[in-house]
Formats: structure tokens, C-alpha cells, sequence
């Protein structure tokens, strides 16, 4: 019992095995996580694998196309955008900032929505009644009108962004975990932790948020999924970082604005987007396959 | 449906409207950035600058610069737009037609898409269309509108289809100055084809960007309601009149799947009506969506208020709506 507690997920050893062999068995887990691999890895090797600085400007050199055009430059796989900036460069360094949002902020979300979420849920009564109504308003609001509207308050910068997702997104985290935990809590070895004594943060803590914490895994992917979203559309309307920042959200922007004369600054990050808002909701669907215990039988 | 039900229902959108107000006047009274400091040249003098705090009445205490609000705001003044210079309501009434013509029409767009492949994916049941439709869904959704409307420009731009407007409403050369704001219906009514036509352009990637995600979701649950609905002994019956497929599904089914469907797009359609903040700026779109996202910028106060409380009542008219037409279908909610 309090083995089974001790280890992440509540599983037993075997089982521990067993759900990592399931999840590596998913089509989509390994799709979803290669992808995503790649992404971390360019972010993470960022100095030195980017061929050129990502801010350095070189006015004769604008415009470049990309490789496939019979006017590319040698050195610029991508191309060059409207200040001669290397292209793949602010990508892989684009890549670093996306996924640096999307832990960051679906962490944050994910602490804030647990914790209400496990207190709503096991405490019940008025604590859940506040709790829950207060989900029900935050939900009204239109998320994209009120991320824009909390950057503007808080100033432009990354950590705006973070805390704007965070305080809009923990909804999400919040109902799921409530649910999960009313689920959890009618199960025997609640019972029994009771009958040994343990006090009611020590059952939250120790037997019931081990039982989640698939659940979470699973909603901290879909959340890095948005939370990618979230960083470009407020890079794109250029609430983000300043401009100079290699965001692909920033990027497509300034692709919008060229379109006409060089429609490649734009496809570049939107395919990046595209890319690891697909891979991260694969990843996600399949840990929910993977993981759920009635859709294991 | 009774008056009490609707008037219940309407009583219940005042404390949430008055709640949304409370929470927009607490988020931008606590701006750090001083709207005054964007309105004056560098040659103000300090008595410049409180002449203009005074006027804008940001001198007062924040208890009483809430009563003020308040007040204003039953009365309907929403202030003067500080990057404008011009009466927040009639700004916002300008552009507001422009929005919900491009709503509606997106709505529409997502019905008909959405509703074509859930029958597709019901006639082609448990073979290789169903899949195809379910896969289509499954990648329009991940998707949000942004990058879809992204994904069009470069579309247009690359495959250079000219015809294809990717930014403003109306052509510069058609010449057709609307008297409402409307400018599809009144074109139309007003027999300018030309002008109908170059705003159905305009609006026509806007709308398809929009719609997208909602017709996939309109597509699974409209499907998954059909396919509930083709396993009840009316549907055996039909068969065993003999009727074909495409009426089974179509009339039969389809006529009893209706409701949830209905439902759910309204709700989705909130979504949509978020969606055009951002679909707008990219299409250089002149509704409220666009104007929301400059005002931002400009950190004009009351033009950010007035654009947020103006989405708030799209918001909760839509739910209105939604439990109306409910109500309307399912008699049992009738006296609810």
C-alpha cells in the first residue's frame, strides 16, 4: 500500500513497466514524441547548431529565398527575411522560446489547476461550491480577448505571457482534477488510508494526487499544445517579446507584412507551429489512450 | 415557451454582465502604463497633463471612478476613445455590424460544411469515408483559426489567386457606401451586385478561417447523433419500407439528431465570436475584433472597456439564444 503510494503514478513496479511498454506501444505517442524530441533538441542545442545569429541584420542581404529557388543564397538554407536575418536560425532559436513558453506556462496552469481542482474535489461542500462557480465565470470570458487583454496590463514580455495562460488555462486542469478526484475518492484505499489514520492533506497528498498524475501528464501535453498557440498569437499581434526576439509568432507577422514580396517568411513558422501543436495533441491523445484503465481492457 | 422562462433567463445575463463589468474595470484600472503619458507631445507641463487626467476623470479616487463607471455605463456612455478622440459607443457601433455579418456568414459556412460531412461520414458508415471524414475533423481541429487564416493568405499568395481579396471588407473602386454597417444584406436588398460581390470576397477566407474548426466539431457530434439516431426502430422501419440510404439518413436521421447539434453549435459559436480578434487583424478586417487588438496597443482605456463589454453581451445574447432555441426544440424544456 504505501509502496504503491510511494512511486509516481500509484503503480506497482510491474505495472509501472507495463504502462511504459503500453505507451511506447501508441502510434501516436511515439509520432507525437519524436516530433517534439526534435523540436527540444534544436532549442536545446540552439548555439550550436544555428548557422548564423538569429538577430544579426545584413541589409544586403535581404529577402534571400530558400533553397529551392534558383536564387538562393549558399549558407541560408531557409532564406533571409526583410532585415537579411538568417531564417533558420531565428526557427531554431524560435523553437526555444515556443517550447520554454509551453513548459513553463502549462506547469503553471497545471500547479494552479491541481491544486484547487484536488481541494474542490476532496474537501467537497463550500470549498468545491466556490471553486466551482468561480470555473464557471472564468469560463465565460473569450480566452483570446482576455489573454490579450491581461498582456496589455501587465506589460509586453514573456512572463506576461506566461502568467496569461496560466491564470486563463488552470480551468482546465482544475474541472478534469475535480472530477477525478470525487472519482478517486470513493475507491478502498481511500477507505483504508483512512482507517490508518492519515490526515486529510496526507490522503491528498499521498494517495489520491499519485492516482492523477497520468490524468495530468496527459492535460500538461494538450495544455504545451495551446500554450504554443498562445505564445505566436501574442507574438503576432506583438505582445510577446519585442520584435527582434526570434518568436515564430513574431516571424509570421513579419511574413504577413512581406507577404507579397517573399510568401517563404511565412510558411516556415506557421509549418513549425503547425508542427508542434500536431505533435504535442498526438502525444496527448495517445498518453490518454495509453493510460486510461478502461481503454486498456 | 413561457414569458417566466424567458424572463428568467434574461434576469440571470444581469448579474454576469454586471460581473464582467466588475472584472474588465478591476484589470484596467490596475494598468501600469499611464494612458495620459501616449496623449501629450513632450512639451506638456504638468498642468497639461492633470487638465487632461481630470478630463478623463483619473484624478479621482478608484472607489468613486467606479460609481462613475458604473453610472455611465447604465446610461451607456462608455467614454471617449483616447487614441480616437470620438465617442466610444458610436465607434463601436460603426464596426459592430461588420463582425456579426462575418459571424453569421461564418456560421453558416461551418453548418453546411459541417453538416455535408457528417452525412457523408453517416452514409459511409464503418467504411473508408467515415474514416476519411473523422480523420479530416480530427486535423481541421487541430488547427485554430489563426493558423488557418494564415494558411489562406499564403494559399492565395503562392497559387496567386488574385481574385481572392486577403485584407479590408470592400473593393477601393466599387463605390458603395453602406447606410448600416451591413454591407452584405444591404448590397443585396439594394440590388448592388457588384458591391455584394466584392464584400462576399473579402469576406469569404475570413469566414472559411472561422468556420473551420467549428464545422469539425459540427461534423463529430452531428455524426455520432446520427448514428445514435439510425439504431431506433423507426430507422428498421424505413428499411423495411424500403426507402434508400441517402433519404434514410438524411430525412429520417437527421430530423431526430438535430438537437444536441443545435445546442452545441451555439455554444461553439461563442468561440467563433472570440475567433474574430484575431481572424480580423490578419484579414485587416475593419470589425470590433481588429479595432480590439489596436486599442491594446494604444492602451486606450476606454475603448478596450467598451470593446470588451460589447463581446460580453455577444457572449451571453448567444447563450440566450441557445437556451431559447432549445427550449423551442425539446418540449420537455418548454415549461422547465
Amino acid at each position: 500500500m504505501a509502496d504503491a503510494a510511494a512511486l509516481p503514478g500509484g503503480l506497482l513496479p510491474r505495472a509501472r513497466e507495463s504502462a511504459v511498454r503500453r505507451m511506447l506501444a501508441n502510434r501516436r505517442v511515439v509520432l507525437g514524441g519524436a516530433v517534439l524530441l526534435f523540436f527540444a533538441l534544436a532549442a536545446v542545442f540552439a548555439p550550436l547548431i544555428a548557422p548564423h545569429d538569429p538577430v544579426e541584420q545584413d541589409l544586403l542581404l535581404q529577402y534571400a529565398p530558400p533553397f529551392w529557388s534558383d536564387k538562393a543564397e549558399p549558407g541560408y538554407l531557409f532564406g533571409t527575411d526583410n532585415l537579411g536575418r538568417d531564417i533558420l536560425s531565428r526557427l531554431i532559436y524560435g523553437a526555444q522560446i515556443a517550447l520554454f513558453v509551453a513548459v513553463t506556462a502549462a506547469a503553471a496552469a497545471g500547479l494552479l489547476g491541481t491544486v484547487l481542482g484536488l481541494l474542490a474535489g476532496y474537501l467537497g461542500g463550500w470549498v468545491d461550491a466556490v471553486i466551482s462557480r468561480l470555473v464557471e465565470i472564468w469560463m465565460a470570458f473569450p480566452a483570446v480577448l482576455l489573454s490579450i487583454v491581461l498582456v496589455a496590463v501587465m506589460g509586453t514580455g514573456l512572463h506576461s505571457v506566461i502568467i496569461a495562460i496560466a491564470v486563463i488555462d488552470w480551468t482546465r486542469f482544475c474541472r478534469v482534477v475535480r472530477a477525478e478526484t470525487m472519482a478517486q475518492k470513493q475507491q478502498d484505499y481511500v477507505a483504508s488510508a483512512v482507517t490508518v489514520g492519515l490526515g486529510r492533506m496526507g490522503i491528498l497528498w499521498r494517495e489520491i494526487l499519485p492516482n492523477v498524475l497520468p490524468l495530468l501528464l496527459v492535460l500538461f501535453t494538450l495544455e504545451m499544445g495551446i500554450a504554443v498557440i498562445v505564445e505566436a498569437i501574442l507574438s503576432y499581434v506583438n505582445l510577446s517579446l519585442a520584435s527582434d526576439f526570434p518568436t515564430w509568432g513574431t516571424m509570421i507577422a513579419d511574413g504577413r507584412k512581406y507577404v507579397n514580396q517573399a510568401p517563404w517568411l511565412m510558411i516556415l513558422p506557421i509549418v513549425c507551429v503547425i508542427a508542434l501543436v500536431l505533435a504535442l495533441n498526438a502525444l496527448g491523445d495517445g498518453l490518454k489512450d495509453a493510460l486510461d484503465p478502461v481503454m486498456r481492457k | 415557451m413561457s414569458w417566466s422562462f424567458l424572463l428568467r433567463r434574461l434576469l440571470l445575463a444581469i448579474p454576469t454582465l454586471f460581473g464582467v463589468a466588475v472584472i474588465v474595470f478591476v484589470l484596467l484600472r490596475v494598468v501600469p502604463g499611464d494612458p495620459i503619458a501616449m496623449l501629450i507631445g513632450p512639451g506638456a507641463t504638468d498642468a497639461d497633463i492633470a487638465e487632461l487626467r481630470r478630463l478623463y476623470g483619473l484624478d479621482e479616487s478608484i472607489a468613486l471612478q467606479f460609481v462613475y463607471y458604473l453610472e455611465d455605463l447604465a446610461r451607456g456612455n462608455f467614454g471617449t476613445s483616447i487614441s480616437m478622440r470620438q465617442d466610444v459607443m458610436e465607434l463601436v457601433l460603426g464596426r459592430l455590424p461588420v463582425t456579426i455579418e462575418l459571424c453569421l456568414f461564418a456560421m453558416l459556412v461551418a453548418l453546411a460544411l459541417g453538416g455535408a460531412m457528417a452525412l457523408a461520414g453517416a452514409y459511409w458508415r464503418g467504411r473508408a469515408g467515415e474514416a476519411a471524414v473523422d480523420g479530416a475533423a480530427g486535423f481541421v481541429l487541430a488547427i485554430p483559426d489563426f493558423l488557418w487564416a494564415l494558411l489562406f493568405i499564403l494559399f492565395v499568395v503562392v497559387f496567386a489567386l488574385d481574385g481572392l481579396p486577403i485584407s479590408g471588407r470592400i473593393g477601393h473602386d466599387v463605390g458603395f457606401r453602406g447606410a448600416t454597417g451591413f454591407l452584405l444584406i444591404e448590397s443585396l436588398v439594394r440590388l448592388r451586385f457588384d458591391a455584394f460581390g466584392s464584400v462576399l470576397l473579402h469576406t469569404v477566407l475570413p469566414a472559411f478561417a472561422l468556420a473551420l474548426p467549428l464545422a469539425a466539431i459540427i461534423a463529430r457530434v452531428l455524426k455520432t447523433s446520427i448514428a445514435e439516431a439510425m439504431t431506433q426502430d423507426y430507422i428498421l422501419m424505413a428499411r423495411v419500407k424500403g426507402f434508400s440510404r441517402a433519404r434514410i439518413v438524411c430525412r429520417e436521421a437527421l430530423r431526430n439528431a438535430l438537437v444536441p447539434t443545435v445546442t452545441l453549435t451555439g455554444v461553439q459559436f461563442t468561440f467563433l465570436v472570440g475567433g474574430t480578434v484575431l481572424v480580423e487583424k490578419i484579414f485587416s478586417y475593419p470589425g470590433i475584433g481588429n479595432m480590439a487588438i489596436d486599442a491594446v496597443i494604444n492602451r486606450d482605456l476606454p475603448l478596450i472597456q467598451g470593446l470588451v463589454l460589447t463581446f460580453a453581451v455577444l457572449f451571453i445574447a448567444t447563450n440566450l439564444l441557445v437556451d431559447m432555441s432549445y427550449a423551442l426544440l425539446n418540449p420537455r424544456m418548454r415549461h422547465g
